[in-house]
């Protein structure tokens, strides 16, 4: 229709423009075999990455050499195991017995921040990008008093809620590998909350997602935004909404999702 | 209080919300909630007490107190009492009687509707098989129109979902592109963004409105934002057709999605003001699904699937074009399985339909549910035979921004072939007249190559 073909308007130019799976093909109706296996295999791997369980104990290995820090302290939460920890939210946001009394017994001195890293939906995404992402954010807030970290399995966001107020922090950084996409089964959220006690709600939160290199955030890019927020929520002490509203910011920094 | 002896036990269920979510089918959210049936045998006392309940006993006894929420008013307030008379004899085991017999048709079903209440509707949907479910829904035809005709009998009509991670316009057209040349969004072509400002949503809303016009595609678009931005978007003059807007069962639901009734009212309003609808006026689009009342901790000790029909009784009160259960996205703390999800598109489809609604459903999963896309296609063909107004199409049926999997435009295409199917009737015109047609009326199958001769995107998307 159009006389001189715009190089980029040609449908291979338009094809590198998305990750979505366009122009696959049909057999009939059905999708061709290759394409199909390809979603299986997708589907494979982000289900896998759910029911990974984490190896504490190598991270808390990469931490110590990340942040040069003491032994992380290592927590569960009252979800006891996979199954349910995903039927039962409420569980995973609040600490098991044996690790309240941990952090109750533990040393602390009131702090900044506390940095609380949790398996979520994938332990896969944490241990991946966790250590880096805490390396480059203590590097960039220079002077902080943080407590020891925290590295919590079958965790949700909320969690780090408890966790802040008994090691008597201003603000905690929750790490969590996020739910999986097809696409994507190794992103990291990070949700900031000033002041966290339990019962805090995700509009005080603030959050950064598809931390994801190369395919999303990068450690240094997600370290940035959060050195931007934590340094905001200190000054302003507050998170959440309110703290969103008065900034123009990056699409990836936005209101939390449920969790 | 409610009670009867069954299987040499006395089971006693406390309030009407306690029988409701007893007699529910398990469900893991109504578990989370603690609301479930304690054994097999509990659930089938309380189906029972509910059979044997006057249908009228469910209009006097509020499951949400009428003074704390505006929903509740809006149910009672606007019940229809002469649509509810010929029914009002009934119990709850007759009305699904009277709704499975072969003498009642869809428009007796559609002329009882205003007459019916979310928990009335909720209700005989618990003592129903999925069966049921689909041969009632099957029954009732919903129509809607906008820039064209939704709901007709003997059609199928999808969503085009083109959502991209960082909202790409050209990503977007290319994702509009693919599923254009598979048949697809004739329902709506609707994009979710992954930016909440206003400002990329205009963007987005502009882009979209110069894809329909350049090549004169009979259907509407919508960017499914807030609508409170939506309202902006408007007083800007973005070419809005449709007003989206997520919904629940409670007042207290909604305001956790930042709405109340007043609100919608405002954004209909403005939707209609600016006329643009070419064969109706049908201006919203909302979406909802069981649960989220629940993970608001707003539903007042109600199962999660009497809370679903409730937000559709706020959806009718708005006369929408479209309205979709996103079933499996929620995740599996509320529907853990395929099983709960297949049997949660089909209650939601025929509890819709019967409140007067044009269901469509977003057939879906997460990737941490017990559930694959064997589990979809068996919803997505019960839906189909049970005349759903429309679905989802995602190319591939990999959602890339909201990390879910949906239904693909090849799965949209595999129901209408295998059902005998159509697009809404001005769509498949249109498919005919670009070429996409042939001459058996079958959809020709064209190498997505060739797309960017066949609909040239205009040159104001970049």
């Amino acid at each position: 229709m159009n006389g001189t073909p715009d190089p980029r308007r040609s449908a291979a130019w338009l094809r590198t423009q998305t990750p979505a799976r366009i122009g696959i093909g049909r057999a009939g109706a059905g999708v061709p075999t290759a394409p199909l296996l390809d979603f299986q295999l997708a589907h494979a791997l982000a289900r896998d990455a759910v029911q990974q369980p984490m190896d504490c104990a190598a991270l808390a290995q990469e931490l110590a050499q990340a942040l040069g820090s003491a032994r992380a302290l290592l927590l569960a939460s009252a979800a006891a195991d996979r199954a349910t920890y995903l039927t039962r939210p409420d569980l995973g946001r609040r600490l098991d017995d044996p690790s309240r009394r941990l952090l109750e017994e533990a040393d602390r001195q009131p702090c900044d921040a506390a940095l609380v890293i949790v398996d979520g939906l994938s332990a896969t995404a944490t241990r991946s990008h966790a250590p880096a992402l805490a390396e480059a954010l203590t590097e960039r807030l220079t002077g902080w008093r943080w407590a020891a970290p925290a590295i919590v399995t079958q965790g949700r966001v909320a969690i780090g809620d408890e966790i802040g107020a008994l090691l008597r922090a201003d603000m905690v950084l929750v790490l969590i590998g996020e739910r999986p996409g097809l696409s994507s089964p190794d992103s990291l959220g990070a949700y900031l909350t000033w002041n966290p006690r339990v019962g805090r709600s995700d509009a005080q939160r603030n959050c950064v997602s598809n931390i994801r290199p190369p395919h999303g955030l990068s450690p240094a890019q997600a370290a940035d935004k959060l050195a931007w927020l934590m340094t905001q929520a200190r000054h302003r002490r507050l998170t959440g909404t309110a703290l969103k509203d008065e900034h123009l910011l990056p699409a990836s920094i936005s209101s939390p999702p449920e969790s | 209080m409610y009670r009867i002896d069954l299987g040499g036990t006395r089971h006693i269920f406390a309030s009407l919300a306690a029988l409701l979510a007893a007699a529910s089918p398990l469900r893991s959210g109504d578990v989370l909630a603690g609301l479930a049936a304690g054994s097999n045998l509990q659930r089938v006392a309380a189906r029972m007490v509910l059979a044997d309940m006057p249908l009228a006993d469910l209009l006097t006894d509020a499951l949400v107190p009428y003074e704390a929420d505006e929903v509740t008013r809006l149910i009672l307030d606007g019940h229809n009492d002469d649509a509810f008379a010929p029914l009002a004899h009934l119990t709850v085991g007759e009305f699904r009687e009277w709704l499975l017999a072969d003498e009642t048709d869809g428009a007796a079903i559609l002329a009882a509707s205003p007459g019916l209440t979310p928990e009335m509707v909720a209700a005989v949907s618990k003592l129903m098989r999925n069966q049921d479910l689909i041969a009632v829904a099957a029954k009732v035809e919903v129509v809607t129109r906008f820039h064209n005709t939704l709901g007709l009998k003997g059609h199928l009509a999808v969503r085009l979902q083109p959502n991209h991670p960082t909202d790409d316009p050209l990503g977007i057209a290319a994702a509009v592109l693919d599923g254009l040349l598979m048949g697809c969004g004739d329902a709506v072509i609707g994009i979710n963004p992954a930016s909440d400002s206003v400002d990329a949503a205009c963007t987005l809303m502009h882009m979209l409105e110069q894809m329909r016009l350049a090549h004169a595609i009979p259907t509407q678009t919508c960017v499914l934002t807030h609508v409170t931005n939506t309202l902006i978007a408007i007083e800007r003059g973005a070419p809005v057709d449709l007003v989206f807007q997520s919904i629940a069962g409670s007042e207290a639901a909604n305001r956790s999605f930042g709405i109340d009734l007043s609100l919608l009212r405002e954004g209909r309003e403005a939707a209609l003001s600016l006329g643009r609808g070419t064969v109706g006026d049908n201006v919203m689009y909302f979406e909802t699904g069981q649960g989220s009342a629940l993970s608001a901790d707003a539903h007042h000790g109600v199962d999660q699937q009497t809370m679903e029909v409730r937000a559709y009784a706020v959806a009718r009160a708005f006369s929408p074009l479209l309205v979709n259960t996103v079933v499996g996205f929620i995740g599996p703390e509320y529907l853990y399985d395929g099983k709960q999800i297949v049997r949660a598109g089909l209650e939601d489809h025929f509890c819709g339909k019967l409140m007067g609604l044009p269901m469509g459903c977003d057939v879906c999963y997460t990737n941490h549910a017990e559930a694959d896309q064997d589990d979809m296609d068996t919803l997505l063909t019960l839906l189909g035979v049970a005349g759903v107004n429309f679905v989802m199409g995602v190319p591939g049926a990999d959602d890339v921004m909201l990390g879910y999997q949906s239904t693909s435009f090849h799965d949209a295409l595999y129901a209408r072939t295998t059902l005998g199917l159509r697009p809404a009737p001005e769509f498949e015109a249109w498919l005919g007249a670009v070429g996409l047609l042939g001459d058996d009326g079958r959809l020709r199958q064209v190498a997505f190559d060739t797309a960017p001769r066949l609909l040239a995107l205009p040159d104001t998307i970049r």
